[in-house]
């Protein structure tokens, strides 16, 4: 299967993807803000269509969009992120300008599918560079901010007390978010995100408590889960994102089955 | 010796609200304080001003003889309000990590002098076998134990404990007061240690401080905790009846403190799963 240059797009694409969505999404996982990820992902559908409307390449208007509502949505932390139902209005709404833009530029409702649900299959070099180096820049703005940002999550009242600019931190991170959910829905589409962004990290984090243990494990299983996807894919000819969701589903609820253990060895190396 | 914490006519402000207004006192160095006082007294808000996150409106505020800024490393906090995630599937090691140097930029690092210095205080309040446990497996007591530690870390010279009583029950609230009260007397550290029921904290206390109605009034139970004085911090006609060496504060025939604490427990739950 390695034969055809479109499968090795698909595998490298695929790779970096995951990565980026499982060491961003264990963040998110940690945070408790998996649906503000999912509402991300919504806000980047209308950006796309709306960017196919104006003649622009959709990655560029699903950035554009989730960007600026991971922006805000963090600016307004205190009043919103953590909000379901603001959040739930405003992702609905955001599908619904989709739907309208989609209406107006009927041509490119072929790619609506490929929006929604992914099509790694189509990716080209190009694309893969760009990937690549979006992965680049939101792993190091994560490792930038690491620190600080566990500190918020974990001990909110705490870390304000020590000086941690908290606002700075939650809009930074969300804007991280937005950047994962960009490439990942170049991989599994908008609909699709939570199979690499929550899956892994919360099967990795019900396996181990470890900080660094719980980031390599879910980026490891995201990785795997998208490489034996597209194989299953290749040799079933299932739709890619539907292998890669079903994995993703199986990898949880085995993590979530697993007998916990109840004393880890508090010298094992992080 | 300079005074660990002195409010000098001090008014402290927050949100057009006045909590304090024109208080004065001063705690002296090693002092056990307990801070006492009805629900909205301001003792939360008086932590906040002393770690430099709310400033006084007028008047001054003097920790160590400095004016406190955020981020003080001689000042351990446990913060009252204490979210905490109830799947939170993170270790007692990397939790407190977390915090250590938790303001700094970059990727988390934990040096061996820092685990070392983590595993010394856990095992300081008795908690060394949290350290490799998940936060989502602690009781209430064991999760308590572990922010005390927290707080601890790092040799702070001025320890604020606010409510860490909460969500304990009886015996556990004994043995964290003990706890505290050693490990403190033995490291020479200021301790304000905010509670609903003062009782308990009778054997441990060298003064308490009680806040209400705008003031503050800071000096032994025997001068506080008095019928004038009283009255005067709840606006209300308070009776102080002291039996078998425990201490009841009536209002109206009922027992005040326990009023507070009933009201109190609505909005806290312990989410901790006990084994």
């Amino acid at each position: 299967m390695f034969a055809y240059e479109f499968m090795t797009n698909a595998f490298a694409a695929a790779g970096i993807v995951a990565v980026v969505s499982g060491v961003v999404g264990y963040f998110l996982v940690m945070r408790g803000q998996t649906f503000a990820g999912h509402a991300l992902s919504h806000i980047g559908f209308a950006g796309a269509t709306g960017a196919g409307l104006i003649g622009l390449a959709p990655l560029w208007g699903l950035l554009g969009f989730t960007l600026a509502a991971g922006i805000v949505m963090g600016a307004l932390s205190d009043r919103i992120s953590n909000r379901d139902i603001a959040i739930g209005i405003v992702l609905s709404l955001a599908l619904g300008f989709g739907l309208l833009f989609l209406h107006y530029y009927t041509s490119f409702a072929t790619q609506a599918t490929a929006l929604l649900f992914g099509n790694v299959l189509a990716v080209d070099r190009g694309m893969i560079a760009t990937l690549a180096v979006l992965g680049a820049i939101t792993i190091a703005a994560l490792a930038a901010i690491m620190r600080p940002l566990i500190f918020a999550t974990l001990q909110p009242e705490l870390a304000e007390a020590k000086g941690v600019p908290m606002r700075f931190i939650s809009t930074a991170f969300l804007a991280i978010v937005a950047l994962a959910v960009s490439e990942c829905a170049q991989i599994v589409g908008v609909l699709l995100v939570f199979t690499l962004m929550v899956g892994p990290p919360a099967a990795a984090q019900r396996v181990t408590t470890g900080l660094w243990s719980g980031l390599i494990l879910s980026a490891a299983l995201a990785l795997a889960e998208a490489w034996f996807g597209i194989a299953i894919a290749y040799y079933t000819d299932w739709p890619v994102s539907f292998c890669i969701a079903m994995l993703s589903a199986v990898g949880y609820f085995v993590c979530l089955s697993l007998p916990q253990r109840h004393l880890s060895r508090a010298h094992s190396s992080t | 010796m300079t005074a660990v914490v002195e409010l000098d006519h001090a008014t402290i402000k927050i949100g057009g609200r006045t909590v304090l207004a024109d208080a004065s006192f001063a705690i002296k160095h090693g002092e056990f304080i307990g801070v006492l006082g009805p629900n909205g007294a301001g003792k939360t808000t008086l932590m906040r001003s002393i770690l430099g996150l709310l400033p006084p409106s007028a008047g001054s505020l003097r920790v160590f003889g400095h004016t406190p800024r955020c981020g003080d490393r001689t000042i351990g906090y446990l913060p009252q309000l204490r979210t905490v995630l109830p799947d939170l599937r993170v270790r007692g090691l990397d939790f407190i990590g977390a915090s250590l140097h938790g303001e700094r930029w970059g990727v988390p690092h934990l040096s061996h002098h820092d685990r070392h210095m983590i595993e010394q205080t856990l095992a300081a309040v008795g908690a060394r076998e949290l350290a490799g446990r998940p936060l989502s497996q602690m009781s209430g007591g064991e999760r308590q134990r572990l922010l005390l530690a927290q707080a601890l870390i790092g040799n702070p010279k001025l320890l604020l404990l606010d409510e860490p009583l909460i969500s304990l029950d009886a015996r556990h609230q004994e043995v964290a007061i003990e706890v505290v009260r050693r490990v403190c007397r033995e490291r020479g550290i200021t301790v304000l240690f905010s509670a609903h029921e003062l009782n308990q904290l009778l054997p441990a206390i060298d003064r308490v401080l009680y806040l209400g109605n705008g003031q503050a009034v800071l000096g032994t139970v025997d001068e506080v905790v008095t019928a004038p004085v009283l009255s005067r911090l709840y606006r209300t006609e308070i009776e102080v009846i002291r039996a078998g060496g425990h201490i009841f504060v009536m209002s109206h025939g009922s027992d005040v403190e326990r009023a507070d604490d009933h009201v109190h427990e609505h909005g806290d739950h312990d989410h901790g799963h006990h084994h």
